[in-house]
């Protein structure tokens, strides 16, 4: 279906749908054979300005919004979703910074960024604060001219890789949420490194690693926006990407789609192609329900983010959800539409499946996202 | 230019189909001529009613008549003979006794010792022998003038050279200088019955479509000719020939390109174009040690290997033996593609070889529509068998 | 470094059949492309320019609908573009393109270096190149793999060759035609596209660059094509029956004469 997309973001799909046929889909299979950080590809993306497409204009950026990233997302994710996963966890790292970074602090980093010259993370996850933000232990004391960094944040993505990163802390704990504050840690600060790789079941192309910070000592000017906002920044953020956790969903989807729906009209069985057959034919046909559904929806939502910039929660967490569930079904029923092909190694509908697992999990599980929906649903109805 | 006679023309629209830019439409009942057109002249004979004529006009830049024989450059490079070189004495002898005149070589090259004899074996009556210190390596400059000076005294009507890089390389200088005109990587070489003009045949559109070029009024008529595919005559030691010593003047040798180093690969394997047999590697390989098994095969049969594009992109193996639209075309005996779909742009590379074997696992691969024998099948089970099964038989 | 870079639109070949019924090109589906090798010649004298800046000017001759690739070069990073074109060009062999080409080169200007591709697809010439450098006198080197050094003027370049490569020394001005593993073109930036989208495409014409009218289009082409048809059909789908030990057999059976001593026949 036409979405009827402007001429500039025809332009970016143009460019992300040609990197991923012509850099991501013919190396996807080695990256996840050997968990191997798509450096080459992401120079690839930053040489074609791809990086520069959320980074506000006065900072040498395109100033674009959230759906010209869900259209690059999308693009990426046909591919591989481990890419699609380092690239979105950039503009992740580099939200807190666009979105209440001070002037100097933007014009520090943020043409960097446009640039691809560096690469951004996001720590906010702990062994005891995933879902429930609140358990965070890392924190931030001041001591004279600096803040001083102690804890461990896992399973962040980039991690490694990046060289500036944006980590949440707690500042106060007695003031609870209120208590949190974002601070940017770059790449060889004293006190800082970041742990062994971890293997994981799908988007092995994406790093990921616990970044690790004893007595880390940075500049006062690494607070990002004014201390105890660290929490309100946070759920910005997050509101701001899931749109593009959703697009991953999408191209994913569509990816699996373009993978089964020729393997079923070349597949013969009883002297016909297996497409011939009602029960692979819906199979196919929920698949591209799904995603064509998803699409309507994440693009949606995407332009009411955009535009609604006090109201996002609910239609980011929706897409979210919806795109990402619908992945987890689309590429499970194209392992099943290959048979024993599907679930061998040399087809790349097995990575998809094992791939498409962790958008469910990531940047909010999928329950989670369902008790937002529900209460604001109940705020709503409380009118 | 291209005119439509709007009183035949029927509006049927054949040649608008036939045309290969897109450059005619219909309009009101008659064939609109638009701005892409080629002169190409693909219409012409489609129309029924023959309402289409390209008229060119055309100044003779020479006069025909003045120039005779037939010239053979005779490559040298290290010591060695390119064997395209027996090949073209063997079409040029073939096109000199048709129009009954001299079939001459050109040899360039430093410390030729026999390799002028030979010539003359193979069919050459007289060998221009040019062998200098500053022609042991090739620069396109001074043999661009060597040949350029030798043609301008002789006036050869044909020149033929091998497609080989070299003379791919310098030839099209030489045609430039000479005002001539040249045509690439022919594969059929004949006399036009009615004036004796070469009839220049050639692929074009990697390999999908064979058009025949002739030079109607300028001289020499100019050919690079694809190795493999003429043959060579029989050498034949009592042959009666006239070697003519040639020494080059201090302005043929004024290259502005210096050789600074000539770098060998692989003991030469990497010369398909020249190979009898291939064994060629594809996607199906599914690795870089998959190419192994490829080796072993091409070693046990004394073959060359080459591959596909996409594993040549994948890099598994050097770019130099890749066939195909962006690589090299080759036309050996024998072409064993294995783990080779056979797109379009593999085909254009091989199609020409004498006997394709095609092993694959996907039976519906373009590749068997080219194939003269085929199996389907896993490779990595299929070679070792065959492997063995070969050792057994001889 | 000033450098010109020469490109083809050429039909995207895998497309472009002869009907062998008709005798005639099947032309449906067929898209225009900026002819591969191309691509590379492109962005060699990019990275040229990013390294000893200058600019790069690129050039094609061909219909009006080449303006195409002419906007795909502004997006890939070339600096200014000029579409030589006009009906008197059409039908020009690789003599007469020579020629047009060096006429609207010295049109151009001064320039340190020219870029081309090894060959076009459609044609599969690779005589445009040196013809054009012959025109200007400037050396040239075909089927460059690798510049290994460059300064203003002194390249040294590896050039393919059957057998390997050789290592050259040339000096500027002069030509490179280049094969396709000199480097990975890039894909077409952002801000590449969108400053293409604005750009305004010159028009040379044959007046424009003082073409003499004997020398240009099919007039002015020493060569002629006389006959075009389809190449003849190969055998096809003689796929082996039996189980696979019997069809290696019979493969075998095949391809002993081709790997006895004395060889086929």
């Amino acid at each position: 279906m036409d979405y009827f997309i402007s001429e500039e973001q025809q332009m970016i799909v143009d460019i992300a749908r040609q990197i991923t046929d012509e850099r991501i889909i013919p190396s996807r299979a080695e990256l996840d054979e050997n968990h191997e950080f798509p450096r080459k590809i992401l120079d690839e993306l930053a040489q074609a300005d791809l990086f520069s497409v959320l980074i506000p204009e006065a900072y040498g950026g395109f100033g674009g919004g959230c759906l010209d990233i869900v259209l690059i997302l999308e693009q990426l994710s046909r591919g591989c979703v481990g890419v699609g996963t380092a690239f979105a966890a950039n503009f992740l790292g580099a939200y807190p910074i666009v979105l209440a970074g001070s002037d100097e602090m933007k014009q520090k980093y943020l043409p960097a960024i446009a640039t691809g010259e560096k690469f951004a993370a996001f720590g906010l996850t702990e062994a005891n604060a995933g879902s429930d933000a609140s358990g965070i232990q890392t924190t931030a004391v001041l001591d004279g001219d600096e803040w001083v960094l102690n804890g461990t944040k896992q399973w962040i993505t980039n991690g490694g890789e990046a060289q500036i990163y944006t980590v949440v802390t707690i500042t106060d704990r007695s003031r609870g949420p209120r208590g949190a504050s974002l601070f940017v840690v770059e790449e060889g600060d004293p006190g800082f490194s970041c742990g062994p790789k971890e293997k994981k079941m799908g988007i092995r192309a994406s790093s990921t690693t616990e970044l690790i910070f004893k007595d880390c000592r940075i500049p006062k000017d690494r607070l990002i926006g004014r201390k105890g906002t660290g929490f309100i920044t946070v759920m910005k953020t997050l509101d701001l990407s899931r749109p593009g956790i959703a697009a991953l969903g999408i191209g994913l989807a569509q990816g699996a789609l373009d993978e089964a729906a020729p393997y079923a009209k070349q597949r013969k069985q009883f002297d016909k192609p297996i497409i011939a057959f009602q029960a692979v034919q819906h199979l196919l046909a929920d698949i591209a329900i799904g995603i064509e559904s998803a699409r309507a929806l994440v693009y949606a939502a995407a332009k009411h983010i955009q535009a609604y910039p006090k109201d996002m929660s609910k239609a980011s967490s929706m897409c979210k959800v919806y795109a990402t569930d619908m992945a987890m079904k689309a590429t499970t029923d194209a392992v099943q539409v290959m048979g024993g092909y599907g679930y061998m190694c040399e087809y790349p509908v097995e990575k998809m499946m094992r791939d498409a697992k962790i958008l469910q999990i990531y940047e909010g599980t999928n329950q989670i996202q369902r008790n937002v929906i529900g209460q604001e649903l109940n705020k709503e109805y409380s009118k | 230019m291209l005119k439509v006679n709007e009183e035949l023309c029927i509006g049927c629209g054949i040649c608008e189909e036939s045309c290969p830019f897109g450059a005619i439409e219909i309009e009101n009942g008659c064939a609109v001529i638009g701005e892409s057109c080629n002169l190409c002249g693909a219409c012409i004979e489609t129309c029924e009613v023959e309402a289409l004529t390209l008229e060119v006009e055309r100044t003779a830049k020479v006069d025909i008549d003045d120039w005779s024989g037939i010239l053979v450059y005779c490559e040298y490079r290290r010591g060695e003979l390119a064997p395209v070189s027996l090949e073209l004495l063997g079409i040029g002898r073939t096109l000199a006794d048709k129009r009954k005149v001299k079939l001459s070589a050109v040899l360039i090259g430093y410390e030729t010792g026999e390799t002028g004899e030979e010539l003359i074996g193979y069919g050459a009556d007289i060998v221009y022998r040019v062998d200098h210190e500053a022609l042991g390596v090739f620069t396109d400059e001074n043999y661009c003038a060597v040949v350029t000076d030798l043609v301008k005294e002789h006036k050869p009507e044909i020149v033929l050279a091998g497609a080989t890089a070299i003379g791919r390389s310098f030839i099209p200088g030489v045609a430039t200088t000479l005002n001539a005109g040249l045509t690439a990587d022919c594969t059929q070489l004949e006399i036009r019955e009615e004036d004796g003009a070469l009839l220049q045949t050639r692929p074009a559109f990697g390999g999908n479509i064979m058009a025949t070029i002739v030079c109607e009024s300028s001289r020499p008529q100019m050919s690079t000719v694809r190795p493999k595919v003429m043959k060579a005559l029989e050498f034949d030691g009592g042959r009666k020939g006239e070697i003519v010593d040639i020494v080059p003047s201090p302005a043929q040798l004024k290259s502005r390109v210096k050789v600074l180093e000539i770098v060998v690969e692989e003991a030469a394997n990497v010369n398909i174009q020249e190979a009898d047999i291939l064994v060629s590697g594809g996607r199906g390989l599914e690795s870089a040690k998959g190419f192994e098994l490829i080796r072993q095969l091409a070693d046990m049969i004394d073959a060359r290997v080459s591959a596909s594009r996409a594993v040549v992109d994948a890099g598994w193996i050097p770019y130099p033996h890749q066939v195909g639209q962006t690589g090299k075309t080759v036309a050996p005996q024998l072409y064993i593609a294995c783990g080779i779909s056979g797109a379009v742009q593999h085909a254009a590379g091989m199609q020409s070889a004498e006997t394709i074997v095609a092993i694959n696992r996907d039976k519906n691969a373009p590749i068997f529509d080219i194939a003269d024998y085929g199996i389907v099948g896993d490779l990595f089970e299929i070679i070792p068998r065959l492997m063995s099964k070969i050792e057994e038989r001889r | 470094m000033n450098i010109i870079v020469c490109i083809k639109q050429v039909p995207d070949a895998k497309d472009v059949r002869l009907d062998p019924e008709t005798n005639t090109l099947a032309r449906e589906g067929v898209e225009s492309i900026m002819n591969p090798y191309d691509q590379h010649a492109l962005e060699e004298a990019v990275r040229l320019k990013e390294t000893h800046g200058g600019e790069v000017t690129v050039i094609t001759m061909g219909p009006p609908q080449a303006e195409e690739i002419l906007r795909l070069a502004i997006s890939c990073g070339a600096d200014k573009v000029a579409l030589v074109s006009d009906r008197a060009f059409a039908g020009a062999d690789t003599w007469a393109t020579a020629y047009t080409l060096e006429q609207a080169i010295r049109t151009l200007g001064d320039f340190d270096l020219i870029l081309c591709g090894k060959q076009a697809i459609d044609g599969d010439t690779a005589q445009v190149g040196p013809g054009l450098a012959m025109r200007l006198d400037i050396p040239y080197i075909t089927c460059a793999q690798k510049i290994r050094e460059s300064d203003s003027n002194r390249f040294i370049v590896e050039r393919m060759m059957d057998d390997g490569y050789d290592v050259v020394e040339i000096t500027l001005p002069a030509l490179l035609s280049v094969v396709k593993n000199i480097n990975e073109p890039r894909v077409p930036s952002l801000k590449g596209k969108m400053r293409a989208k604005k750009a305004v495409i010159t028009t040379l014409s044959a007046d424009d660059i003082n073409a003499d009218h004997a020398c240009i289009g099919l007039p002015g082409s020493p060569t002629q094509v006389v006959n075009v048809f389809p190449p003849s059909a190969r055998g096809g789908r003689a796929i082996f029956t039996g189980s696979l030990d019997e069809q290696i057999d019979q493969l075998v059976d095949k391809l002993i004469p081709f790997i006895q001593p004395g060889g086929a026949q």
